[in-house]
């Protein structure tokens, strides 16, 4: 019989690591890793692999890891994910294929992202001859294929296309590759030499990457189509930040998450002042919201220095949207959490930078259109929560500027593109779209997965509108 | 990489830098700025596109040494590069179907102002240009504006050129003189749009302001550019950075561009310290 519990991952320990941006889960070394594939049954009628966005085949990569195969191990997983080392970290396991696994019907499922990330990991030196096998194969160009954005989408996309044959280009926005992986997710949860090295892997099959590219300014997609490229694929993510909208959140002190994780994990301003970029954290912050983006913010204030950083959430703890194990890493450094609290105004000082921030207590009612239960205001509860810093982490909308750009392509009511969910397939011929775009702020595994059907979708549309011309 | 092709040093401390970058040259609009960042450890930071030729595929920008990031681009020479160049980024203005037209720039507000001159004055318009500087030597862009205004007035602090005084000063004769003048651009200091806002508005005449905000991305991704314009919270780098003058929360925006203040002097003083390290 297998163990009841999965084998622990070992962690930095917490009041070490409020010190430093090193990442916090360490990975398992390699008797841990064959141990926990141990307990994996092997299934017949795997449920697992139904809970993976992309499919990986689980249990082979499991048993490769079993039979001290970690080369091989990766490869399988390579057949499907081209971003393991990211996903065996930051995907919900629990809500997808750890959800699935019969294992979790008693005790606990398999690890399978931490066996993925140890497959990543220590294969990681010796995969490259795999690598560039695979990109011999690729001769000559089926056809061109612009992507634009590069973070989980776009990268999987051009992945794919470039094993298909595709001569890809991705169109990058900022000075570095990733999206949010890059710019979102601190070093402390993924650090970005791997990020870097994943995108390095998928630029080896032969995916040109140009950065520092606004698609919308400098080319329109209608231009893109026009002169190089068969298909474009737009994978520009959910990276507009939504405002609260009331009194003071303009003041000196107040920054969108956006902002602040982006000075700190794109622009390195953690190392202020060897890289210019500077960034303002005060003794007492408060992060407005409580999905990862908000854990992230108030774990990375308090490592720039905070006394105190808070999470400030109108629901309860049973609603926050975060993962369970980041909210777990948070309490465990200290992080505090005012629940059912409503931020009303915040307040500045003479020189306009916040010195407080004005709360009213909250209580549930009935479910919501969410499903969630509807916090309520309770009357005459408003009071001064002491803080200099705010942040908020509310959510983000989809970026406007390609869509403006490009009026013919239908988006709905929340500013997404409307596109057919299992090709990606647009209102505009030739141009397909997924992730965030689509499907507003999801997880780096969604938008893998929609990717990866686009990359097929767009493979049959080139197929078929024109070689089926000719 | 982007290549300087050429430079110019237009007064203490302001210079002219000519870059090479055809994709970008060949979308630039008046309006139109760039983030730039010399290298991996630099900051991204906003600047106005001040000329741009799309037959060379070169853009120009001018830029004033006020903190370490400035001045490091100060001291590039031609043949460095800029590691990373992006735009055409904000709205283009629309320049036509205005007849007469003041354009109001102080210190190095006459650089950005100057396409958006230039454009209007080719699409037509009468242009009356009123510059303004501490003094006669940080005077820039003279000759630039000499050959596209039907007017250029000059005024100085210290009266070492033209008037002395305000820009505000010479534009209230304007307007007094003229009733027909259908729109006012003013780029400079903050308080400088503040004031000639204040003052076109009771003349009723439309006011365009270009805002020089805080930025990182300049993409729409962030919010560190957000000002108040009316009632509403706008981003300058997508909404903007041009504003109508009279709705513009001047105040609010002139607090957040002092945010940072203590930071650029660490920057400074610690980027002095590791010069004095190489030399020794």
């Amino acid at each position: 019989m297998p163990s009841a519990v999965k084998n622990e991952m070992p962690l930095q320990d917490p009041e070490e690591r409020i010190n430093n941006f090193k990442e916090v889960a360490l990975g398992y070394g390699k008797e841990d890793a064959v141990q926990e594939a141990e307990r994996c049954l092997q299934c017949k009628n795997p449920a697992c692999i139904k809970g993976c966005p992309v499919e990986v085949n689980i249990p082979e990569f499991i048993k490769l890891i079993k039979d001290g195969k970690f080369k091989a191990s990766l490869s399988k997983i390579k057949e499907k994910n081209n971003l393991p080392a990211v996903c065996g970290r930051v995907c919900p396991q629990e809500e997808q294929c750890e959800a699935e696994c019969v294992l979790g019907i008693k005790g606990e499922s398999v690890a399978i992202g931490r066996l993925e990330r140890f497959a990543s990991e220590f294969a990681a030196k010796e995969s490259e001859s795999v690598e560039e096998n695979e990109s011999e194969n690729q001769k000559q160009s089926l056809g061109n294929v612009a992507i634009v954005g590069s973070g989980p989408s776009g990268l999987t996309a051009a992945a794919d296309l470039a094993k298909l044959g595709y001569q890809v280009t991705i169109f990058e926005a900022f000075h570095k590759a990733g999206g949010v992986l890059t710019y979102g997710i601190p070093e402390f949860r993924l650090p970005k030499a791997i990020v870097k090295s994943e995108v390095e892997n998928i630029r080896k099959f032969g995916v040109d990457l140009k950065l520092n590219q606004v698609i919308g300014k400098i080319k329109s997609v209608d231009e893109l189509l026009n002169n190089d490229f068969d298909a474009v694929f737009v994978g520009t993510g959910a990276g507009l930040p939504r405002f609260l909208k009331i009194k003071g959140e303009n003041l000196n002190g107040v920054y969108s998450a956006n902002e602040f994780l982006t000075r700190v994990n794109l622009m390195k301003a953690y190392k202020f002042p060897k890289y210019k970029t500077p960034v303002y954290t005060g003794k007492k912050v408060a992060v407005v919201g409580a999905g990862n983006v908000a854990m992230d913010a108030a774990r990375t204030a308090l490592r720039l220095g905070a006394e105190e950083s808070m999470i400030v959430y109108r629901r309860s703890r049973q609603q926050m949207p975060a993962r369970e194990e980041e909210i777990e890493h948070a309490e465990a450094e200290g992080i505090q959490f005012n629940l059912l609290n409503n931020p009303v105004r915040i307040l500045g000082d003479e020189e306009g930078t916040v010195k407080g921030m004005e709360c009213v207590k909250m209580k549930l009612g009935e479910p919501d259109e969410s499903g969630r239960k509807r916090p309520l205001p309770i009357e005459d509860s408003e009071y001064v929560l002491d803080v200099d810093t705010v942040i908020i982490a509310i959510g983000q909308g989809p970026n406007p500027i390609l869509l403006n750009d490009t009026p013919d392509l239908e988006t709905n009511d929340w500013g997404t593109i409307v596109a057919e969910e299992d090709t990606g397939q647009t209102s505009k011929e030739g141009v397909f779209a997924g992730g965030d775009i689509v499907t507003g702020a999801a997880t780096v595994i969604k938008a893998m997965g929609a990717g990866k059907k686009a990359a097929q979708a767009i493979d049959q549309y080139i197929k078929s509108e024109i070689y089926g011309k000719v | 990489m982007y290549q300087i092709l050429e430079k110019k040093v237009l007064a203490p401390k302001i210079t002219s830098l000519k870059v090479d970058a055809p994709e970008i040259a060949a979308k630039a609009e008046p309006g139109h700025f760039l983030i730039v960042r010399v290298d991996e450890e630099s900051e991204r930071i906003p600047l106005t596109i001040a000329d741009f030729d799309r037959e060379q595929g070169t853009l120009t920008i001018i830029i004033q040494e006020v903190g370490f990031s400035s001045k490091q681009i100060c001291n590039l020479t031609e043949g460095d590069v800029f590691r990373d160049v992006v735009g055409p980024l904000g709205n283009y203005i629309s320049t036509e179907r205005y007849s007469k037209v003041v354009c109001v720039g102080g210190g190095l507000g006459v650089a950005p102002l100057y396409p958006k001159a230039k454009s209007l004055q080719e699409n037509g318009a009468e242009v009356i240009s009123i510059l303004g500087a501490k003094t006669s030597e940080m005077l820039i862009m003279e000759d630039e504006f000499k050959a596209i205004s039907d007017q250029l007035m000059i005024s100085t602090d210290d009266g070492s050129q033209g008037r002395q005084g305000f820009v505000t000063d010479i534009l209230k004769d304007k307007l007094e003189e003229n009733n027909d003048i259908d729109l006012v651009i003013a780029i400079g200091p903050m308080i400088m749009m503040k004031f000639v806002s204040k003052l076109t508005k009771n003349y009723g005449v439309q006011t365009l302001v270009s805002l020089n905000s805080l930025m990182v991305d300049g993409t729409g991704m962030c919010g560190g550019c957000r000002v108040t314009v009316g009632e509403e919270t706008k981003f300058a780098c997508v909404d903007g950075p041009v504003f109508d003058g009279h709705l513009v929360d001047f105040d609010e925006q002139m607090r957040r561009q002092t945010f940072y203040g203590d930071y650029e002097q660490e920057a400074l003083s610690h980027a002095g310290g590791e010069y004095q390290c190489h030399q020794q």
